[in-house]
């Protein structure tokens, strides 16, 4: 039994090893790039979600900034609300209607449909990172003056990055393999390769096989790579101590250099201090 | 009133119904050291972060050489730049190192040359005894070195005054000594600050003049001789009794 498996999938490779190939590389472009999209989607609307509103503030600032929450959030709660299968073929289809053109290449719409979908979800992550940073943080940065894009790119974001990393890397899982869903408008990514194997030589599954193994086997090596770059961003666990004044005395990490200063045996000695 | 930098008039802040302040005066003049005493809840925080901004004021204004800060004329982001805080939980940022803290401000709001704002920031870090960390983060350094870093950092910023905000009530009592000494030598230098504190012997010994409050309202001011000594209003020798008894 197993022996006509694998003879099976030994057929289907030989024959259409290079379309599986293809189709893995359109999905990890397709799901890399609308991730990144997403992200910085996310931020930015992270960033701009939370702009301080005080009571003092003049109407109009007020009100663009209470309309900027509400479309944020309508965006949010549509595109997090519906189906990206559903989405795509929205916007697709859609286009002609409104702007009386269509999209010719398949591929900016496939990365605009996926990549608006990660941003709603992005969104919500980045709010919620966000949140988590201690409010002295952002006070600290008000007290020496910096404004609120200032204190978000250089303090804040940095860290929501780090803290929502966990976050990120589930929306790529995701998109590795929900871009699968994009076939629908006839991108040619790797689960459309199976569609179309599998009816050209009626091996079903043969081909399931070998896209469930390729689309673990990404999804696994994203997570390994995930993972390492979640310990970079970790920063080193130790700092190097600069220490021109060698009388300087740095509790339990002083480097004892033949004899300590106050050794009479030290160059540094200076006597008995009282 | 030449000298004077800072003047709150007619100060009042309410939470909800609740009134924190209420009609506060009070001037600060170039190199006095103001220590501010009180229970806790009797408005001296509030009144700090009121004077740098952090609370939007009920009524009154705030005077910066004279000109109102409160009135949405000036910059306020320029104002709180030249007007230093420290905070009670040091508040440093956890992702930069000991020494982007002083710089970033410098280089995000003075808008000070690369180069110039690594000199400066070393140079406060020297003064605060932290030149030797400037590679660590704050998560691996103590709670009185944290404090002093936040004092370097406001001071990289070359602030007029210089706000303390109960700046050693977090700290472990063996590091209270190393940020007072910072502070002592900062007064010494004719730095102008209002502090926020409990330590009586630094309101005795280091200021030039000692407010009390208490409910919202600036009880008895004035020299500490006078003040801490010989105080004439019945609530502040309570108050110094209770503390300074047992």
């Amino acid at each position: 039994m197993l022996e006509q498996l694998f003879s099976d999938i030994g057929i289907i490779w030989a024959k259409y090893g290079t379309v599986y190939l293809t189709g893995i590389w359109n999905t990890l472009v397709l799901a890399t790039v609308s991730t990144l999209i997403g992200c910085v989607i996310g931020f930015v609307c992270g960033i701009l979600q939370t702009i301080p509103c005080a009571k003092g503030d003049n109407l109009a600032k007020r009100f663009f900034l209470k309309l900027l929450r509400i479309v944020i959030r309508i965006y949010v709660e549509v595109f997090r609300g519906t189906p990206m299968i559903l989405q795509a073929v929205f916007i697709y289809y859609g286009m002609p209607y409104f702007f009386g053109m269509a999209f010719r290449d398949i591929w900016t719409v496939s990365i605009l449909v996926v990549s608006i979908n990660t941003g709603a979800y992005m969104a919500e992550s980045v709010r919620g990172g966000i949140m988590s940073i201690d409010a002295g943080q952002f006070e600290g940065a008000k007290a020496i003056g910096m404004n609120h894009f200032q204190t978000m790119l250089s303090v804040i974001l940095p860290q929501t990055l780090r803290n929502i990393l966990p976050q990120i890397g589930n929306n790529y899982i995701i998109n590795v393999k929900d871009t699968s869903v994009m076939f629908i408008i006839g991108f040619q990514d790797f689960f459309a390769v199976h569609k179309m194997v599998s009816g050209a030589v009626f091996k079903y599954f043969p081909s399931a096989f070998l896209e469930m193994g390729g689309y673990l086997f990404l999804t696994l090596l994203a997570s390994f790579l995930l993972r390492a770059l979640e310990k970079r961003l970790q920063g080193k666990g130790n700092y190097e101590l600069v220490s021109e004044d060698q009388l300087v005395m740095t509790a339990g990490t002083y480097q004892f250099s033949g004899a300590a200063p106050y050794e009479e045996k030290s160059r540094d000695y200076q006597g008995e201090k009282p | 009133m030449s000298d004077s930098i800072l003047e709150i008039r007619h100060l009042s802040k309410t939470f909800g119904n609740h009134a924190v302040l209420k009609d506060v005066d009070f001037t600060v003049r170039k190199g006095d050291v103001t220590s501010i005493i009180g229970a806790s809840g009797s408005g001296k925080s509030t009144l700090l972060r009121c004077i740098n901004l952090l609370e939007t004021l009920t009524t009154g204004e705030i005077l910066f050489h004279s000109e109102s800060v409160t009135g949405g004329k000036i910059n306020q982001n320029a104002y709180r730049a030249r007007v230093g805080m420290v905070f009670q939980s040091f508040n440093l940022f956890n992702n930069l190192t000991v020494l982007d803290n002083c710089v970033i401000g410098q280089r995000k709001v003075n808008r000070v040359k690369k180069d110039e704002a690594v000199a400066r920031a070393k140079f406060y870090l020297k003064k605060v005894g932290m030149l030797p960390y400037i590679n660590a983060r704050p998560a691996q350094i103590s709670g009185g070195q944290k404090q002093r870093v936040a004092i370097a950092r406001a001071l990289a910023m070359e602030p007029e005054v210089l706000l303390f905000d109960e700046p050693t009530s977090a700290l472990d009592p063996e590091m209270v000594g190393e940020v007072l000494d910072v502070m002592k030598e900062l007064a010494a230098e004719k730095m102008t600050m209002l502090v926020v504190t409990h330590e009586m012997s630094f309101a005795r010994d280091v200021s030039s003049q000692v407010v009390y409050m208490a409910d919202g309202v600036i009880v008895e001011e004035g020299p500490p001789s006078q003040v801490l000594v010989s105080p004439k209003d019945l609530r502040t020798r309570e108050f110094l009794r209770r503390f300074l008894g047992e």
